[in-house]
């Protein structure tokens, strides 16, 4: 699974600063048919966690209601230089993870 | 020719009509889809308005993606922060869309996201706070082409 996070390269010690995910998936509702008149099982992302260094800053449980290509944006105070690490699961068992740095000075 | 007693006779008919329909309609109104849900999230805790804000606009043209904003009035320090905010649909065929755990190191307490919806509703979100207390806000969204959620 493709997914992008954004946040500042560097913030200011105690900042609130903005981090915003993008993930490539379906989303799948279990409402929709194939051409073959199949039902599509229901395949969503149903649990989003971020870790900053370690520790749980954020997490989210999903539904169907969430668009294709699940975008979340929500904030955090920027306390220690370090990783800010995203983990996913879908209803099929998929994990995705993706990671990304910042530097915090003062 | 209009009599008088014809106009009598058919505004008695209107009058029987319209009783019977008033206690119905009050009924309608009464009765608010996200009462039992809110009942889950909640325990029967009482919910009180305010404080919580959903940012969407007022008219979506794609009820496949509908960026919306949940933000929640609150000084999110350890002593009092949001704990977490659940959003809910009025008519999804699920209504619970995503619940948001957040906590004092998020600094401000507001999330954004895209949702789908099945058709011009009323969204509701309800914000638990590091006091136990709950609180709510609302956002009516019209939609023009809905989401085909529904199998048809």
């Amino acid at each position: 699974m493709v997914a992008r996070v954004q946040l500042p390269r560097e913030a200011k010690s105690g900042e609130v600063i903005e981090i915003r995910i993008a993930i490539q998936h379906p989303m799948e509702t279990g409402f929709r048919y194939d051409l073959a008149g199949k039902a599509i099982p229901k395949n969503v992302i149903n649990t989003l966690a971020c870790r900053y260094n370690g520790t749980e800053i954020f997490r989210a449980e999903l539904g169907s209601g969430i668009a294709a290509n699940p975008y979340l944006q929500f904030y955090t105070l920027a306390e220690a230089s370090g990783e800010i690490e995203f983990s996913w699961v879908d209803d099929a068992g998929q994990r995705g993870s993706e990671r990304a740095s910042i530097v915090v000075v003062g | 020719m209009r009599t008088p007693a014809r106009r009598r006779f058919m505004s008695a008919l209107a009058g029987i009509a319209a009783v019977p329909l008033l206690p119905v309609r009050v009924a309608l109104a009464q009765a608010d889809p996200f009462a039992p849900l809110v009942q889950q999230i909640t325990g029967g805790a009482p919910v009180k308005g305010g404080r919580v804000t959903i940012d969407t606009p007022r008219l979506a043209d794609n009820g496949h993606s509908v960026p919306l904003k949940v933000s929640v009035q609150s000084p999110m320090t350890a002593a009092d922060h949001v704990r977490s905010i659940t959003l809910l649909s009025e008519k999804n065929p699920r209504p619970v869309v995503a619940t948001f755990h957040l906590g004092p190191q998020s600094g401000r307490a507001a999330v954004a996201t895209r949702v789908r919806l099945n058709g011009t509703q009323r969204l509701l979100a309800v914000a638990q706070l590091s006091d136990g207390s709950f609180w709510s806000g609302s956002a009516e969204v019209e939609v023009t082409e809905s989401a085909c959620l529904d199998a048809s």
